[in-house]
This record gives structure tokens, sequence and C-alpha cells, in this order.
């Protein structure tokens, strides 16, 4: 009597069908991959062709710059992700970003004795365009931001903190969390922020909002007034352009990048 | 707000164009308008507005109505301003956006700057009063067409036509720009969609698909900036391309790691190595890529990653372990330094200092003293000395 589908033939025949099962699988994969590669090219030529009429477009309009980044992000795509992205190399966005991102890291580096690593997107962009000169593409705020998120990845603590109606652009490690951001927000109508103020506008503890100042003071991104009327007042250097703006000095820009 | 008056925009016989910015809104007195956001112009002549969204809606005060102007500093939140006070409106006024204002000033917002420039023209034309040598002062009140409430202008046609001309081809080339964007990010989409099927599928058949398969794959995504969640996990973001990348920073960055003490943070590399190549520079993830696989590939350095999250590039002969000792030592020598201090002694960036510090601490050969004066470190006497 014969067994059926037990024996070595049997696995054998199995273990044949399973490989050209495999192999099957394989093909699959290879003739979608070849259909990508050709897609690929046939984009490449589009986005070239784009690319010489439109170019100038993009370096020269920051609005038009907006509405592209946008638009990559909604389908998404990433065009500042790889300097060898065919967007980067065609169109030239990835050099514009790059380079702004050495800008805003050296900027933030000369003025980080001064406010701690906290600085306003305004003071930001005034000290990057002056140091980009008078010949160089317009940069707007849009731009710096999109550049700076592109610097998270490299681990220096680049954040971006939403107060009053702009931002303030964190370029150290420091740790801060949601208390601090709060108090960031409640501190930038005047520049500084007193335990009372705290206590009345957030309804916190003394203890809370001492903790939460005393933190800002040890990372050098608040000093200390212990001379103001009433009780010490708390400010943020990084405000400070409200009262009076100040240049990087030669010294300051020389210790940036080594 | 009640002293300007409808125009075409185009400029008249005589008077010439000095100055215009984009981005400018208007406040009557210390109240928003509904006039956020326009181009102002500045001639010889006159200060117009007009609407960037809507170029009918176009008006214009005569320079000899201002008394003067001031300058208001940018801060939080809010842009460079200047202030124009204007003397009251002659009776025989054209009409305008506004019939009274109870303000005798209006500001002009600069949100995209170009402020002091402006003020700078500005002054300047209300100095020298050109328009008065220059007959077409008057003209403007005369030859309009009440109907379609545009300025028929006198003489020079041609300046005018091309000003218009001007207008009409740069929004015809951004609207031929957005729709040429609009038709190639269809095709962008398509290649996402083809990208997504065939992770799905690799996804499905794991280890059904080779190596070299996967390779492509993944240098095709990094060509369309397609990130996939799904490859990262099991074979990194890293492409052939990023392998050559490591193998060119391992040379570029033998010198300045030495001399800088063998180590470096990922910030001062991105500098160093994009200020160096000029063009074609590196993304700030291709060089986090490329310093994955440099131990991988055994190149003579290595990416390390703090507790704090940042990130620094050691020459492999680096031993961070042993210049602890030797911090420990200079500590001991000096007391108690914070990493200011210790950087500033030491010569190295005030960021490394403070990792090396912390390393210290955290193998016991430093105590901290955290007070609101700052983060000192002494030696840690209680190991020493128990």
């Amino acid at each position: 009597m014969h067994r059926r589908g037990v024996g070595a033939g049997a696995i054998a025949k199995r273990k044949l069908a399973e490989a050209k099962y495999k192999e099957r699988g394989t093909v699959l994969a290879e003739d979608q991959l070849a259909q990508m590669s050709k897609q690929l090219d046939m984009f490449k030529t589009n986005l070239e062709e784009f690319a010489s009429k439109h170019k100038q477009e993009i370096r020269k309009n920051p609005e038009f710059r907006v509405q592209f980044q946008d638009m990559c992000a909604t389908i998404g795509v990433d065009p500042l992700a790889s300097g060898k992205g065919f967007w980067s190399e065609m169109l030239g966005v990835g050099d514009f970003y790059y380079e702004l991102g050495v800008q805003i890291i050296e900027v933030c580096l000369a003025l980080k004795h001064r406010n701690g690593g906290l600085i306003t997107l305004e003071e930001l962009h005034q000290q990057v365009l002056k140091g980009r000169g008078k010949f160089a593409q317009d940069v707007s705020q849009d731009d710096l931001l999109r550049a700076i998120k592109k610097l998270k990845v490299l681990g220096n603590g680049f954040g971006i903190i939403p107060v009053g109606g702009t931002y303030l652009i964190q370029s150290v490690p420091a740790e801060l969390n949601m208390d601090h951001t709060v108090v960031l927000q409640l501190a930038e109508k005047k520049g500084y922020v007193t335990v009372s103020e705290i206590r009345s506008s957030l309804k916190w503890e003394t203890e809370r909002a001492k903790q939460v100042l005393e933190h800002l003071l040890k990372e050098g991104m608040a000093w200390l007034d212990t001379q103001a009327a009433g009780e010490p007042q708390y400010w943020l250097p990084a405000l400070f352009t409200e009262l009076y703006a100040q240049e990087i000095t030669p010294e300051e820009a020389k210790e940036a990048i080594p | 707000m009640d002293r300007f008056s409808w125009t075409s925009g185009l400029l008249e016989l005589g008077e010439t164009l000095v100055v215009q910015q984009r981005g400018v809104r208007l406040c009557d007195g210390e109240e928003k308008v509904k006039f956020d956001t326009g181009v102002l112009l500045l001639s010889t002549h006159r200060l117009i507005w007009r609407d960037q969204k809507n170029h009918e809606c176009c008006f214009a005060v005569p320079l000899s109505q201002i008394v003067f102007i001031e300058e208001q500093a940018a801060g939080i939140g809010k842009s460079a301003k200047i202030v124009v006070h204007l003397h009251p409106a002659s009776s025989n006024k054209e009409p305008g956006p506004f019939q009274s204002s109870k303000y005798s000033y209006i500001k002009l917002s600069f949100k995209e700057h170009g402020e002091i420039e402006f003020y700078r023209r500005l002054s300047e034309e209300i100095t020298q009063r050109r328009w008065e040598n220059m007959p077409t002062g008057q003209t403007i009140q005369v030859n309009k067409d009440p109907q379609a409430g545009r300025i028929r202008a006198v003489g020079i046609v041609g300046i005018e036509r091309k000003l218009e001309e001007k207008r009409k081809e740069t929004d015809k080339n951004i609207s031929e720009a957005f729709e040429d964007l609009s038709k190639l990010m269809e095709k962008a989409k398509e290649m996402v969609e083809l990208s997504k099927s065939i992770a799905n599928k690799i996804k499905e058949k794991q280890g059904d698909i080779t190596e070299d398969e996967t390779i492509r794959f993944k240098s095709y995504l990094l060509s369309m900036g397609i990130a996939n969640p799904v490859t990262r996990e099991t074979h990194g973001s890293g492409t052939h391309y990023h392998m050559q990348l490591a193998k060119q920073l391992a040379g570029i960055l033998q010198t300045p790691l030495e001399e800088r003490g063998g180590i470096m943070s990922l910030t001062e590399v991105y500098c160093l190595v994009n200020r160096a190549r000029g063009l074609e520079l590196l993304s700030p993830e291709d060089l986090v890529n490329a310093c994955k696989m440099l131990e991988s590939l055994k190149l003579p350095l290595r990416l390390r990653i703090f507790d704090s999250g940042v990130m620094v590039i050691e020459l492999q002969s680096h031993n961070e372990e042993e210049m602890v000792a030797s911090a420990l030592e200079t500590v001991s020598e000096k007391g108690s330094l914070t990493a200011d201090e210790f950087a500033k002694l030491v010569g190295m960036s005030v960021l490394l200092a403070k990792e090396r510090l912390l390393l210290a601490e955290k193998m016991g050969h430093l105590c901290r003293d955290d007070s609101v004066e700052g983060l000192r470190f002494y030696p840690n006497l209680f190991l020493t000395q128990s």
C-alpha cells in the first residue's frame, strides 16, 4: 500500500514547492523595484524640467518656498532629508537650508554666554541676515524654522518654543519641560517675571515657581535682579533686544567655531 | 487714514519711484485696519500702498501732507514701524478708503523688514521736497475718471505700461510656477504610493527580499526624500551613499580631531564639513546616518551619544574615561571648577567640557554643587577620604 504525502520523497517535493514560491515572491518585488526605478527616472526628468524653469523662483521667493515645502509635506516627501536627494540636487533647496543651518549654529554659539542658549526668532533672524551680508539671498523666519527643525537630529538640543506671537529658539541640551516653557511665555510680555506673577497667573505654589526660576537661573537663561522695587525680578536676556540691541563682538564670533 | 485717496498706482509724469517694500501693514493711529498686507511704494511725490492680494485696492497720500515721521523699533511679535504724522486733509481731497479718522497719524508696520531703508529714503524725500520742483503734484487731482476710478496719467505712457507689464509678468510667473509645482507634486505623490506598496510587500515577505534589493529600495527612497520606517527598523537608514560618506568623513576629520583633543560635537563636525564643501552640502540627517556606520565599517572614528543626548565623534584611539582621570587632576588642583572654567583652562568647547565633567561624576570621581550660581564640580572626597 502506498502512503500519500509522507516520506522523504514528499518532504523533498514540499521543499521544492516552497523554494519555488519564495523565488516567485522575490521576482514580484523585483518587478516592482524595476517599475519604481523606471518611474524614478521619469520623475527625475520632470524635476529637471521644473528646475530649469523655476529654480530661480525658489531661490528668490520665500513665499514660494513655503508653498513648496507645504506641498511636499502633504504628500509625505521631505526635500531636505538628504543632500543626495533629487530635490536638493536639482532645485538647490538643500544647500540653501543646510548652509542656513551652519549660520544658525554659529550665531547661537556666539551668543550663548549672554543668553544661556535661548534666543528669540527675531534676534536670530537679524543676526543671521547681518552675517549673510547685503548681497545674499533673502531669508524668512519660516526658512529659519525649517532649518532649525533639521538641526535637531544633531543632538545638540535645538528646540523651538512658542511664546507670545513668536518663538524662542533653544540651542543647548538643557531640559526645558512644560513648566519652564509656560514661565518663559509669561515672561515674554515684559522681559521678566516675578514669583508673585507666576502665583497669580498660573495659580502655582511658591515652591513650584521657585524651582522653575532657579532652573532657568542655573542654565544661564535667566538673570536675577534683587534690587528691583518690591520683589526680585527674573529677567530673560533672550528678550533683551526689546530694550537694547547688541552686536556680536569679534571675540564672541571667534569663540563660536574653533 | 482719512488722508489717503484712491489711485491707480501708476506714476505720473515727472514722478519717480524711489523705493518699494512688500509685506507692509497699515494702522490708523493705534487701531489696526483691514489693510494688512501690501506693497508700500515711495515716489518723489507720494506714499502709495497697494494690497498684495487685490491689486485694484490702491491708495496714496502726497508727501506734502507729512508733518514728520518717527521710527518704532521691532519687539517681540512686533515688526519695526514708521509713524507718519499728517496734516489735516484738504477739503478738496479725492475720496479714499476712509472718510474720517480720529487720528492724525498712521503707522506703517514692516512685517517683512525693510523698515530701516524705507525710513532713510522717506526722510530724504521729505527733506528734499522734490515734488515742489516737478509740476505733477497738481495733476493728480485733475484728469480723474470717476466711473472707472482710474487716473489717466499725462504723458509718458511707456513707463506706466512697463510697470504694469512687469507686475503682470511677475504674477504670471508665479502662477505658472505654482501650476507646474502642483503637476510635479502629483507625480511625486504617485512615487510615494508606489514606495508604500513595495514597503508593505517587504513587510509581508520578511526575509524573502534580498539584501541587494533592500539597499536599492533604500537608495530610491533617499532620492525621493521618502522616509520608510519599515526598513529602518531592520536595516537602518544607511545606503551606499552613507557608507561612502562615512569613509570620506574618516579622512576629513582625522586631523581636526587630533587638533581638538580627539573629540568633537556633531554640530561642530556639521559646520566644519559643510564650510569646507561650499557646495553640495550634507544634510544633518546625512551626517548622522553616515556617522552611525563608522563603527561597523571599522573606521578610525566612532559616534558616541552621551546621556544628555549630545552626539560626538571620537577618534577610536580616544578614551574619554582616561581623559576623565586628567580632568579629575585639573579639578583637584583648582579645588573646584564649573564647566565654563574647565573649558577655558583646557581649551575645549563648553559643551564637551560639561559632558566630561558629567562623565567624571557618573564614574564617581567628582561631586556636584548645584546652586543658582551655576553647576560646580569638586573632587569626590567621599570616595577618596572614607
